[in-house]
């Protein structure tokens, strides 16, 4: 059913936070995630000529580096983009066949490769480009919150996290849920000012991003310092070694 | 967006088809139309077939046609659903109209003929709407979209019928039609282009990064040195370069050589007026095509942003 379904009160909106500050933009999520799906809910992902030139395939995470502001203030900022299961996401409710559809019990949004015909529509309904068409199978694919790892009882229980969340070596990707305002996702969000991507288009997104914190004004790069080699001359070096001690 | 072949096809083929069906539907009552049951026979295989193949030419954008049925159970959330319903709910009508020229039932031919030009008008309208409703493509999600498909739609239908009732030994009233018609779809579709050009896109990148705060945002690196089906489908960027001259053979084509082949039909009538307005139904094909083409190539989708800013 592509309605969107009336969800239970209390019913949890698990998501991921992201902080836009400690991102390195490795690709060890994208990786990550890539793995684990390909042969979980949704795999097999086609890899097209992957071996040679033209090399590409379905990846449900893919990390973007931006240029953000001017001069000294600005500054390279990896982006990893997936899907952020909309609280109202028009991917769902545009499906024909009602192959798309969001989980009342938690608000994961998920495909049903067996009724999916292949349409496309979804992915254009989608502003963030998070879906993505498995052209060997004809069928739409999308990130899953890894509902085969989060919900999985054969695997310990700290690892009952989404592949991306688990692999990030700099703890820059968080999940939990976001309806309630006392998780530590929530509580990460309200600290740091969270964002949510494309407000106006009215998606309601769960995900949220953390921007960078502000830079220090005082800061200085290190290296611009005077080090003690930059003395010339020796008794001024000796006593600036005497009297910095 | 990417124009795809299967897609425009499906849209002028079938969008002429319904405007065909519903002139036929509508105008036969009236008497402006040949009464020979051969010519409104004529005119309804001809919708038929049009829709038809235009129908079966969108099966072949799915990656799994076979299982196209299912596309008919979700009408209360999708209008690609609702149209799916509405072109085959079409279907019943339009062969009872059939059945009812055939067996002479003057009647039945009037209230089915009339329920045809409806489900037309309905199919159409969801055609239309399955891209006026998609909000991350500022192009689309506009409310002249789903009227102009409705437009052109009725408008090159009137060119069919004016052809084929050319043939039949009428020519006036669905000439002057298409004159009509014509002039309405051209400027909507200037007002359209107007307005599109205007538009910036549905979002910035720097709302679509959350980064607004830090100022401009810019593309440094992509996430993958080669391309993507993400890429082809929302990434289409060919069009801008030669949107001006295409505008230009879609106007000329489409609208302005119609209309003085249809005077000129109007002017001189016989066997010139047939040729004329013959003429006429394959350049509105013809322009409506290269106008479809171009609502695809010059639609930009926010999922862009992250690739170019």
């Amino acid at each position: 059913m592509t309605c969107l379904p009336d969800r239970p009160p209390g019913a949890p909106a698990l998501g991921l936070v992201i902080d836009l500050d400690t991102c390195v933009g490795c690709q060890a999520c994208a990786t990550s995630c890539k793995q684990w799906n390909a042969s979980g809910h949704s795999g097999p992902l086609p890899d097209l000529h992957p071996y040679s030139a033209g090399a590409e395939g379905v990846w449900f995470n893919r990390v973007h580096s931006f240029e953000a502001g001017e001069g000294a203030a600005g500054r390279t900022v990896h982006f990893p983009r997936s899907c952020l299961h909309c609280e109202t996401p028009d991917c769902v409710t545009v499906c024909p066949t009602g192959a798309s559809y969001k989980r009342a019990e938690d608000g994961i949004v998920l495909v049903n490769h067996d009724a999916c015909i292949g349409c496309g529509l979804c992915a254009w309904a989608c502003p963030y480009g998070a879906r993505e068409m498995d052209e060997v199978a004809g069928v739409m694919k999308k990130c899953t919150l890894c509902v085969d790892r989060i919900y999985n009882e054969t695997i310990p229980e700290a690892l009952r996290q989404p592949a991306c969340v688990l692999a990030c070596p700099t703890k820059a990707r968080h999940f939990g849920d976001l309806a309630d305002p006392q998780s530590a996702v929530s509580q990460l969000v309200a600290d740091r000012g969270g964002q949510a991507l494309m407000p106006d288009l009215g998606y309601r997104p769960v995900n949220r991003y953390l921007p960078p914190r502000q830079r220090q004004a005082e800061s200085q790069p290190i290296e611009d310092q005077p080090t003690p080699l930059d003395i010339k001359n020796p008794l001024l070096r000796w006593m600036d070694r005497v009297l910095t001690r | 967006m990417k124009p795809a072949p299967s897609i425009v096809f499906f849209t002028v083929a079938s969008g002429a088809g319904y405007g065909l069906l519903f002139w036929l539907g509508l105008l036969r009552p009236t008497g402006l139309l040949p009464q020979a049951p051969a010519f409104a026979l004529t005119c309804l295989g001809l919708s038929l077939l049009l829709i038809t193949a235009g129908l079966l030419a969108s099966t072949f954008h799915l990656g799994n046609p076979q299982r196209a049925w299912r596309a008919l159970s979700q009408w209360r959330s999708s209008w690609l659903s609702r149209e799916g319903v509405a072109a085959l709910l079409t279907y019943l009508p339009a062969l009872c109209f059939g059945f009812a020229l055939v067996r002479g039932a003057s009647g039945l031919a009037v209230a089915a003929g009339l329920l045809a030009a409806l489900g037309a008008a309905v199919t159409v309208w969801c055609t239309g709407m399955i891209y006026a409703s998609l909000k991350p493509i500022a192009q689309w999600h506009h409310p002249i979209l789903a009227p102009g498909y409705l437009l052109l739609g009725a408008y090159s239908g009137m060119a069919l019928l004016a052809a084929v009732s050319a043939i039949g030994g009428v020519v006036g009233g669905p000439a002057s039609f298409i004159v009509t018609l014509g002039l309405a779809g051209l400027v909507l579709k200037l007002a359209y282009w107007q307005i599109v050009d205007r538009l910036g896109p549905a979002a910035s990148l720097a709302s679509a990064t959350g980064l607004e705060a830090l100022g401009r945002v810019r593309p440094l690196d992509p996430p993958a040195t080669e391309t993507s089906w993400l890429m082809r489908e929302m990434g289409f960027r060919v069009a801008r370069k030669h949107a001006a001259v295409l505008r230009r053979i879609c106007l000329l084509l489409g609208f302005v050589l119609p209309m003085l082949l249809s005077l000129l039909a109007g002017q001189f009538g016989g066997g010139l007026a047939v040729l004329a307005l013959l003429l006429a139904a394959l350049t509105v094909l013809a322009g409506i095509l290269v106008e479809r083409w171009l609502l695809f190539a010059e639609a930009t989708h926010t999922a862009a942003l992250y690739y170019h800013g």
